[in-house]
C-alpha cells in the first residue's frame, strides 16, 4: 500500500533508457494504486459518461443563474400553464433562433384556457443576453454567501429581457419550468452530497467503532443497525419530517431533511467499514505493522484506512441516489421542502392530482431529472465499484 | 430446524421492543400535540374565533395523558398493545385505531405480498436468462430496464401511467375497487373487481425491487456458470437446461432468497408512497393525514405494524434461507 507514494510523472515509457522488452507490463509494475484504479475505470465506458453527466449536472447547478433564461420566481400572467414554446433555430435560412408568443383565450363554456401560436410576432433569442439579475455562488448560507457575485448575463434567452420564454412550459403561477428545473437542481443534488457525507461520517465512525472495538460494543452497533434496515424507510422518513416545523428558515429545513435521510442512510456504510476492518485485522501487512510495534492509531490512519478507501468512496457513491430519491419523496409528499425553496421533489408536489398530469404533462420534467442523475451515479457508482479492486 | 425457527423468532422480539421506543419517540418529535395542531387548524380555516378555551384544552390534554412524562406514556401505549390489542384513541376519526388500522393492513398486505409475487415470478426468469445468454440482445434490454427501473421512483412511474391511463385509455387507475364494489361486504365478485385493479400497483410497486433482483441473479449465476463442476456435469453429457437446474441454479439461489430481506423493507416503504399517488385503500393515504395532524396513536400503530410486517417477512426469508441451504442451519445450532 506504500506505493501510492511513487513519483507518477515516469509513466510513459523512455525509449532510450530501457532496452525493447519495455511493453506495458513495468508501467503495471510500478503504477500506484490510483493510477491502476483509473486506467480500470477509464475502460468502463459507461462510467466515463456518466461522469461527464455528473460532472455537467453539478457545474449548470452551481452556475443556475446564468445556465436560467429566468429566475425561480420570474413570473408572467398571461402564461399560466403555457406549454413549452417550439425553439425555432433558423430563420429565412439563417441562424437566427427565435420563439413564437402565445395569444391566450378563455373558452367561454368551460373556462378552460387555450394557448394557440401566434405567429405575427418573433420573439428573438440569442447567446449571453441581459436579463433578470441573479447571484453566483452560495447564496443565504452564513459566511460563504458573501462571497456571492451579481450579474445579470444569461447563457440564452431572449434578446429583450421583457419577452415571455418558455422553452420547457410554465407552472400555475407562470413560471418557467426549465429555469426552475435548473434552480432546483441546486437543492436535489446537493442533498445527495450533504446527506451522504453525513451518513459516511457516522457510518465510518460508528462502523470502525464496531470493528475495531469489537464485544459488546459491536453488539449494539449491530442491533441498532438491525433494527433501523427492518423499519421500512418511507414511513419512517415521513414520521421524522413531521417534526420539522414548517415554519423554520428554509436552511434549517433543509438540513434537517438532509439529517433526517443520513439517519437510516449510514448503516450501509457502517456494515461494509466494520466488514473491512474485520477482514484486514487478519492481512499480513497489518501484522507486520503491529510487529514493527506501530502504534494502534497509526495502524488504523495509515494502513488500513488507505487501503479501503477505494471502496468507501465506491460505496458512498451508489449511496448518493438513494438520498437524491428520498428528498424527492418526501418533497412530492409535501414533508420535506416547501415552496419558496425549489427542488425537483417541490416541483413535483404539483402533480399530485390527476388534473394537473393531464392540463400540463409537462411539470413532470424533473421526474427526469430525477431519473437522469439517479442512473449516472449508479453507473458511476458501478464503475467506481469495479475499479476499486485494481489487483483483481 | 425448529431450534433454528425458535432462535430466529426470540431474536425479533428485541428488535420489535427497540423499533417501538424509536415509532414513540419519533411520533413525539413533532413540537406541540394533537390539541396544538387543532388550534392551529381552526385559526387557519377562521372558524369566526371559534376556539378553544384553555380549561377544554388542558381536559383534552388530561383525558389522553398528554399531560405525562414521555416514558409513561410509552408505558401505557405499549402495554395496552400488548395486553388487550388497544392501539390507542384516534383522535381524527374519533374511534379506536386498531378499527382502521385493521383493515388498511390487511389490504397493504395483500398489495405488498403481490408485488413480491411479481418481483419473484419476473426476477428470477430473466435473471437466469440474462446469466445464460450474456452479452445477448436480451441481456442488453433487460439490463437497461432493470437500471431505468431502479433509477425511476415509484410515483413518477405511478405519475406516468395515470397520464397515460387518461389520455390514451381515458381510464383512472386510481382506488383497488370500482365504485359499486368499494362498500360492498366480501364477496367472491368483489375479490374478481379487486384482482382487476391489483395488477396496476402490483408492478409499479414491484419494478425496483424487480431490478435489483435480477442484477443479483445474474451476478450470482455467472459466478457458478464457470465454475469447474459445471463443466464437470456436462462432459459427463447432462442435458443443458438440466445441468442448470440442478447445479449452477441451486448455488445462484441463496443470494437470491437473502435478498428478500432488502427487497421486503423497499415493497413496504414504496408501497406507502405509491398507494398515496394512486389513491389506494392501504395505510398510505391514512398514515399520511395522521402524520400531518399529529394523530399519534394511529399514526404509531401503522409504523408498528409496518414494521412488524418487515420484521416477519425477514424473519420468513431467514427460515426459507436455511431451508434451501443447510450450511446455515448446521452454522447456527
Amino acid at each position: 500500500m506504500a506505493n501510492d507514494v511513487l513519483p507518477i510523472a515516469d509513466t510513459l515509457p523512455k525509449v532510450g533508457a530501457v532496452p525493447e522488452v519495455a511493453t506495458d507490463e513495468p508501467k503495471v509494475l510500478v503504477a500506484s494504486q490510483w493510477r491502476l484504479m483509473w486506467w480500470k475505470f477509464r475502460k468502463h465506458r459507461l462510467a466515463m459518461v456518466s461522469l461527464v453527466i455528473v460532472f455537467t449536472l453539478y457545474f449548470v447547478a452551481f452556475f443556475a443563474g446564468f445556465f436560467a433564461p429566468n429566475t425561480k420566481d420570474t413570473y408572467s400572467r398571461g402564461y399560466t400553464q403555457a406549454p413549452p414554446q417550439k425553439v425555432h433555430l433558423f430563420d429565412d435560412g439563417k441562424l437566427a433562433p427565435f420563439v413564437y408568443p402565445y395569444d391566450r383565450t378563455t373558452d367561454p363554456r368551460t373556462y378552460e384556457r387555450i394557448f394557440t401560436v401566434n405567429k405575427e410576432e418573433k420573439i428573438r433569442l440569442g447567446f449571453f443576453v441581459k436579463g433578470d439579475e441573479y447571484y453566483l455562488g452560495f447564496r443565504g448560507i452564513p459566511v460563504l454567501g458573501k462571497l456571492a457575485v451579481r450579474s445579470n448575463i444569461h447563457l440564452f434567452g431572449p434578446t429583450n429581457p421583457e419577452d415571455p420564454f418558455y422553452p420547457a412550459g410554465a407552472d400555475d403561477l407562470g413560471r418557467d419550468i426549465l429555469s426552475r428545473l435548473i434552480y432546483g437542481s441546486q437543492i436535489s443534488l446537493s442533498v445527495g452530497l450533504v446527506g451522504v457525507f453525513l451518513s459516511l461520517a457516522l457510518g465510518v465512525f460508528l462502523g470502525g467503532l464496531s470493528g475495531l472495538v469489537g464485544g459488546w460494543v459491536d453488539n449494539i452497533i449491530q442491533r441498532i443497525i438491525e433494527v433501523l434496515r427492518s423499519v421500512p424507510n418511507i414511513p419512517l422518513w415521513m414520521a421524522l419530517a413531521t417534526a420539522v416545523p414548517p415554519r423554520w428558515d428554509p436552511v434549517l429545513v433543509y438540513f434537517g431533511i438532509t439529517v433526517i435521510l443520513s439517519l437510516l442512510g449510514w448503516t450501509g456504510m457502517a456494515r461494509e467499514v466494520r466488514g473491512k476492518f474485520l477482514s484486514l485485522r487478519e492481512e499480513d501487512f497489518v501484522t507486520a505493522a503491529e510487529l514493527d510495534s506501530v502504534p494502534r492509531f497509526r495502524i488504523i490512519t495509515r494502513h488500513m484506512i488507505p487501503s479501503f478507501m477505494s471502496h468507501i468512496i465506491a460505496s458512498t457513491t451508489l449511496a448518493i441516489p438513494g438520498m437524491i430519491l428520498g428528498e424527492t419523496a418526501l418533497s412530492f409528499l409535501g414533508l420535506g421542502l416547501r415552496t419558496p425553496v425549489v427542488s425537483w421533489g417541490v416541483m413535483l408536489h404539483d402533480t399530485t392530482n390527476i388534473a394537473a398530469i393531464s392540463n400540463t404533462p409537462w411539470l413532470l420534467l424533473p421526474g427526469a431529472a430525477v431519473v437522469i442523475t439517479v442512473l449516472a451515479f449508479n453507473f458511476l457508482g458501478d464503475g467506481l465499484r469495479d475499479a476499486a479492486d485494481p489487483y483483481h | 430446524m425448529a431450534r433454528y425457527i425458535l432462535k430466529r423468532l426470540l431474536y425479533a422480539i428485541p428488535t420489535m421492543w427497540i423499533i417501538s421506543i424509536l415509532v414513540f419517540i419519533t411520533i413525539q418529535l413533532p413540537p406541540g400535540d394533537y390539541v396544538t395542531q387543532m388550534l392551529e387548524n381552526m385559526r387557519n380555516l377562521q372558524t369566526g374565533g371559534a376556539t378553544w378555551s384553555p380549561e377544554f384544552q388542558e381536559a383534552m390534554r388530561d383525558r389522553y395523558g398528554l399531560n405525562e412524562p414521555v416514558y409513561v406514556q410509552y408505558g401505557k401505549w405499549i402495554s395496552n398493545i400488548m395486553l388487550h390489542g388497544d392501539f390507542g384513541y384516534s383522535f381524527q376519526y374519533s374511534e379506536p385505531s386498531e378499527n382502521l388500522i385493521k383493515d388498511r393492513i390487511g389490504m397493504t398486505l395483500v398489495v405488498s405480498f403481490a408485488s413480491f409475487i411479481f418481483t419473484w415470478m419476473v426476477a428470477l426468469p430473466i435473471g437466469i436468462l440474462s446469466a445464460v445468454k450474456q452479452y445477448s440482445l436480451a441481456d442488453y434490454v433487460f439490463s437497461f430496464i432493470g437500471f431505468l427501473g431502479l433509477a425511476t421512483p415509484g410515483f413518477l412511474i405511478a405519475l406516468v401511467l395515470m397520464f397515460v391511463a387518461f389520455k390514451y385509455g381515458n381510464a383512472s387507475l386510481s382506488g383497488l375497487f370500482s365504485p359499486e364494489y368499494e362498500t360492498a361486504p366480501w364477496s367472491v365478485a368483489k375479490v374478481l373487481d379487486l384482482f382487476k385493479h391489483l395488477w396496476i400497483p402490483m408492478i409499479i410497486i414491484g419494478t425496483a425491487g424487480t431490478a435489483g433482483l435480477i442484477r443479483v441473479m445474474r451476478a450470482n449465476l455467472l459466478d457458478e456458470l464457470h465454475k469447474p463442476y459445471v463443466d464437470a456435469a456436462r462432459a459427463k453429457g447432462l442435458p443443458e437446461w438440466k445441468l442448470l437446474i440442478k447445479y449452477p441454479l441451486r448455488h445462484a439461489m441463496n443470494p437470491f432468497v437473502s435478498a428478500l430481506a432488502w427487497v421486503l423493507p423497499g415493497l413496504i416503504a414504496g408501497e406507502a408512497i405509491i398507494s398515496i399517488v394512486l389513491n389506494l385503500p392501504t395505510t398510505g393515504p391514512v398514515l399520511l393525514e395522521a402524520l400531518k395532524q399529529q394523530d399519534m396513536f394511529l399514526a404509531a400503530g401503522f409504523l408498528m405494524l409496518l414494521s412488524l410486517l418487515t420484521v416477519f417477512g425477514m424473519l420468513l426469508s431467514d427460515i426459507l434461507l436455511a431451508w434451501v441451504d443447510p450450511r446455515i442451519r448446521y452454522d447456527a445450532m
